[in-house]
């Protein structure tokens, strides 16, 4: 009670005009709602948001264009190597990013892992990422995302996937794909099943677009939304296993609204020049001669995987459904 | 009469900005005919009666405005440009950001996310001078500010941390996203300040 009380006069102080002219108080603003978290996500659009693990990479990330930074401990690919439960990445870590950069910084949490992500809150990131890239905390439940001020992006293989994360208050999807791979066919499966399965809605009758929102176990008013809309009620972007330019280009000339790039950038040859090229090739995703030119001389690209040999217990798209 | 106009395309909030300005030019009663599209590259600009700059990453846009040739041929656009947050810090003669390239088109200076992280991002009833029908709810992301204004702009709007809304002749910058409702009230100012 008390502390409530000093927490409200703390925010009255705060809200006190300075002089006679502002005519707005501050105590009329509103913070934290749907429409903020998806007008954050909007302004992501045609961008490519890479995987940083210190302020040098996130640095060389800004440098190169990328409209944000995902903040982690270990690229996926280093997870998969690691094994172990992957988790949050330590606070320090985190604070050092943001301190770096003037772009906005993301951070992951677990599935389900709902004080990782109240904790990343007060950290001060712009987004949070519930992934399953680690290591999950809740096999029943997700994070109640609408609790929060900071908006969250989660993972999607399919339609249902993505509107039960947005019913949960997602402010972006991203294509889950087989993140630490480098081979970008699961993202291309993702995507394709998801643009499709939206693409097919509008031949569907109101009865039976219920019906299909029974089968994909996701609310009726989300698939209607999407059926109307032609596409998710928010910006869809891809990930997971996106290691070349062309990679990025093709998930745009997919539908993605912007990629992120996990392990594809720090891993390769030449982190700075492979960075500045996804940035271009996103921005020119349908001139192939732009690509082209993009493309040479990069060095190599990230070791890839191939998801065919991977076992059960690697595959990480099965999290979290 | 109909209309054509630009919107820049490199990053960001496109799409939302080009729905925006075909309500507006829907609601000024403009032919079927008008037309808002992508801009991309020089050509592009040539068939612009005027054109938006939206929000997205200003750091981004900046360089990709490099990149792609695009920044003496906006120096040099004859028409007005609407600019909203990122949009507002590119038109600007002064940011504290190496980084930002701005195109020096209005006397101001501008500090980025002035108002702090995307937690502190918000929506608010904002008066707007010469704005008819009450005020205009404007939503803030990481918004910027204009903390000093030269004699030749003209202030429409100011909360405590700076002013957020301004013209200059054919130009409005804003620091908030007006593409984001449906109030398409400063398009319709900003096409009218045009002639169009």
């Amino acid at each position: 009670m008390k502390t409530g009380q000093k927490k409200e006069q703390r925010e009255r102080s705060k809200s006190k005009p300075q002089t006679e002219r502002d005519l707005i108080h501050l105590g009329d603003l509103r913070f934290g709602t749907e429409l903020l978290k998806r007008g954050f996500a909007s302004m992501q659009k045609g961008g490519v948001i890479m995987d940083v693990v210190n302020a040098e990479q996130a640095k060389i990330a800004e440098e190169a264009g990328a409209v944000a930074v995902m903040s982690l401990e270990r690229v996926p690919s280093d997870i998969r190597k690691m094994g172990g439960v992957a988790r949050m990445a330590d606070p320090e870590k985190v604070a050092e990013i943001i301190e770096a950069v003037s772009i906005p910084v993301m951070g992951k949490v677990r599935i389900g892992h709902f004080v990782e992500a109240q904790v990343l809150e007060v950290l001060g990131v712009d987004m949070i990422d519930e992934s399953e890239v680690l290591t999950p905390a809740d096999e029943q439940y997700h994070i109640d995302k609408k609790q929060f001020k900071v908006p969250f992006v989660c993972g999607a293989r399919n339609l249902g996937e993505a509107l039960r994360r947005i019913n949960e208050g997602a402010a972006m999807i991203r294509t889950k794909g087989e993140a630490g791979t480098g081979n970008v066919v699961e993202a291309v499966r993702h995507m394709r099943t998801i643009m499709g399965e939206i693409r097919m809605l509008r031949g569907l009758d109101q009865q039976e677009m219920a019906d299909y929102a029974r089968e994909i176990e996701a609310p009726a008013e989300l698939v209607i939304e999407c059926a109307e809309r032609g596409r998710l009620p928010v910006v869809n972007f891809s990930a997971g296993g996106i290691a070349t330019p062309s990679d990025a280009a093709m998930m745009m000339q997919l539908g993605a609204d912007g990629v992120f790039v996990g392990s594809g950038i720090f891993k390769s040859q030449s982190p700075e020049r492979m960075a500045k090229a996804i940035v271009e090739a996103v921005n020119h995703f349908d001139d192939p001669k732009v690509l082209a030119k993009v493309s040479t001389g990069l060095g190599d690209a990230m070791p890839g995987l191939d998801v065919h040999l991977l076992r059960d217990d690697e595959v990480l798209q099965t999290r979290g459904r | 009469m109909d209309a054509n106009i630009g919107v820049l395309a490199l990053q960001g909030n496109v799409s939302e900005h080009i729905d925006a300005f075909l309500l507006a030019l829907e609601r000024t009663g403009h032919g079927a005919s008008s037309e808002v599209f992508e801009v991309r590259s020089p050509a592009d600009l040539a068939d612009c009666m005027a054109l938006s700059i939206p929000g997205g990453e200003s750091t981004t846009i900046s360089r990709l405005i490099d990149k792609n040739d695009l920044y003496e041929p906006i120096q040099q656009f004859k028409g007005g440009i609407f600019a909203t947050c990122a949009g507002m810090v590119l038109m600007a003669t002064e940011v504290a950001d190496p980084r930002i390239h701005p195109l020096g088109l209005m006397d101001m200076t501008v500090d980025r996310n002035a108002f702090g992280r995307q937690c502190e991002s918000f929506e608010i009833d904002l008066p707007v001078a010469g704005l008819t029908g009450g005020p205009f709810h404007a939503v803030f992301i990481r918004a910027p500010v204009v903390t000093r204004a030269g004699p030749s702009l003209t202030v429409l709007a100011r909360l405590q941390k700076g002013i957020v809304a301004l013209e200059k002749g054919r130009h409005m910058a804003l620091s908030f996203h007006p593409e984001l409702g449906d109030d398409t009230r400063l398009h319709e100012r900003f096409l009218k300040i045009n002639g169009i």
